[in-house]
């Protein structure tokens, strides 16, 4: 047990280290970066996989396999966390057939939600969440936009005091409800925090991101992106030159740095149902990532555009 | 939920417009050669329109009837809950109006055909005639043919269509009690003029072009249907339409 608290307190001051750390590890070898969870230790690729939008596919077998093969490419460049929720309609059956297909199932960070506005319902949902998954449990369960959270946190924290879960977080999207946020995450045991962070809206740096950090709450950040039109809105202009200074090969994996280079953040979760743009965004977990003062320069750069 | 006021159309759309096209290519996979039949439906119905005949009311109220009861099986129940969460609701919605326009049909407690010069006659036979072409648009977008639109197995033509057609229809006063009449009349308009509203948010949300034409003719149908009372001055339906 010793050892254990020892090698998490390690790995927690290294995370503490922040950008510092990606530098060495960018130099040093080619796998994805990864942070490590602070509550735990366990160390998470700094790029996951979502699966809003893209991975609501209804039963057509043909798009069922190429998210398939998006699984299959964010497997192979190292990713682990794929977050889902009921509320993605058949997302969750998505993510299940793609386990199955890509035999992935022992290496997936499975994340997925409750979302229901009953508390006594949430346990059945939980449940067929899971079988939709194709595992025998979950690593991480959120309570989806905080609906129903008196409810359903207790259930959730119950289930990792009783070993079925490894980890409970909550999540909120957009800006939504931060002050909430900020009360449960400062009362609450909780491992994960889920919030939107991308280069225009920044608002969790000012509290959410440092009360993260004070509570050893990991960050999952959601709309990396702005659900597409933060890129599409960038690829108007030329990436700035100096961008090869942190290895980016393009606007996709500027924004992704940008994120996950705050040394609050665990883990960002860009969406895609394309096996290129995956790639692309595993990318950005490699290579030199920017520092405090780059990142100030790539928010003022985009701010100005 | 508090915060209300902070969500967008954009926030509920659950899916691509990939995705949201692969469901008409996949129906029309499943219903082909259904599209043949729903055309030459619909092409009927026009001709049936264009004579203005006293006498086909029923004939009319049960092609459409089949057409939104189709759609609401076919379209919302089997491929669109796949991926929308409301699309349960929607086939509800399509059911009813196939339901009311089905008990028309067989009471025949329905309504006569206007005659084919009056104003709103001509417009509506001029909207179904949009909703019979609706696949062309598709193509004019660069859309494969695999994906048309198609009036009776798809929900905005089949809406457009009928709002022309109740357009051309005159309600036979002395066959319901007035309040009865008038609900069921309201409900016929309110569905598909409803869905028009709802198809147009959904795609604009999906930045598709042609997000405008449906709520645009709707609210031409709503105009035009202002062109005269929705019981016209004309002398009750022939004993044949019963």
């Amino acid at each position: 047990m010793q050892t254990a608290v020892t090698r998490r307190a390690v790995l927690a001051r290294l995370a503490a280290l922040g950008p510092l750390s990606f530098v060495g590890m960018a130099t040093a070898q080619s796998a994805a970066a990864t942070r490590a969870i602070p509550s735990s230790g366990e160390a998470l690729p700094l790029v996951g996989l979502g699966t809003w939008i893209t991975f609501n596919v209804g039963d057509d077998g043909v798009a069922r396999d190429a998210c398939a093969e998006v699984m299959r490419a964010f497997f192979a460049a190292g990713g682990r966390m794929i977050d889902s929720s009921p509320m993605y309609g058949s997302s969750q059956a998505v993510v299940g057939h793609g386990l199955v297909r890509t035999g992935s199932a022992g290496r997936v960070f499975a994340a997925d939600k409750v979302w229901t506005s009953s508390g006594a319902r949430g346990p059945a949902q939980i449940e067929t969440s899971r079988s939709l998954w194709n595992l025998p449990r979950f690593d991480l369960l959120q309570v989806h936009n905080l609906l129903a959270w008196p409810e359903h946190l207790p259930t959730l924290l119950a289930m990792k005091a009783a070993g079925r879960l490894r980890y409970v977080g909550i999540t909120t999207s957009e800006g939504r409800r931060h002050r909430e946020i900020e009360q449960i995450m400062a009362s609450r045991p909780i491992d994960f925090v889920q919030v939107s962070y991308n280069l225009l809206d920044r608002e969790v740096e000012q509290r959410i991101l440092p009360l993260a950090q004070e509570r050893r709450i990991a960050v999952i950040v959601n709309r990396p992106f702005r659900q597409g039109d933060l890129l599409q809105d960038l690829q108007r202009h030329r990436l700035p030159a100096w961008a090869t200074e942190i290895d980016c090969d393009g606007w996709a994996q500027f924004a992704l740095k940008f994120i996950v280079s705050h040394p609050a953040v665990t883990c960002a979760i860009p969406a895609t149902t394309s096996v290129a743009h995956v790639r692309q965004n595993m990318g950005a977990a490699r290579g030199r990532m920017p520092d405090a003062a780059m990142r100030r320069r790539m928010a003022a750069h985009v701010a100005a555009l | 939920m508090s915060e209300w006021w902070t969500y967008r159309p954009s926030d509920f759309l659950m899916f691509s417009e990939r995705t949201y096209r692969r469901l008409f290519e996949l129906l029309n996979a499943d219903l082909w050669p259904g599209q043949l039949v729903a055309i030459a439906a619909a092409l009927l119905l026009f001709a049936l329109l264009r004579r203005g005949s006293l006498g086909l009311g029923r004939l009319v109220f049960a092609n459409v009837a089949a057409a939104w009861l189709c759609t609401a099986w076919a379209f919302f129940w089997q491929r669109y809950a796949g991926i929308n969460w409301a699309a349960p609701g929607f086939a509800a919605a399509f059911a009813l109006e196939g339901s009311l326009l089905l008990a028309l049909a067989i009471t025949g407690r329905a309504a006569g055909l206007r005659a084919a010069g009056e104003a709103r006659a001509m417009a509506g036979r001029g909207l179904l005639l949009a909703a019979i072409v609706y696949p062309v648009l598709g193509l004019v977008l660069g859309r494969p043919t695999s994906q048309a639109e198609v009036i009776g197995l798809a929900p905005d033509p089949t809406a457009i269509g009928t709002l022309g057609i109740l357009l051309v229809c005159r309600w036979d006063e002395s066959s319901l009690p007035g309040g009865a009449r008038l609900g069921a009349v309201a409900l016929l308009w309110a569905i598909p003029v409803a869905w028009c509203l709802v198809t147009g948010l959904t795609l604009w949300t999906l930045h598709a072009p042609e997000a405008i034409i449906a709520p645009a003719l709707a609210l031409l149908a709503l105009w035009a249907a202002r062109l005269s009372p929705t019981s016209s001055s004309l002398p009750p339906p022939h004993a044949a339409d019963r």
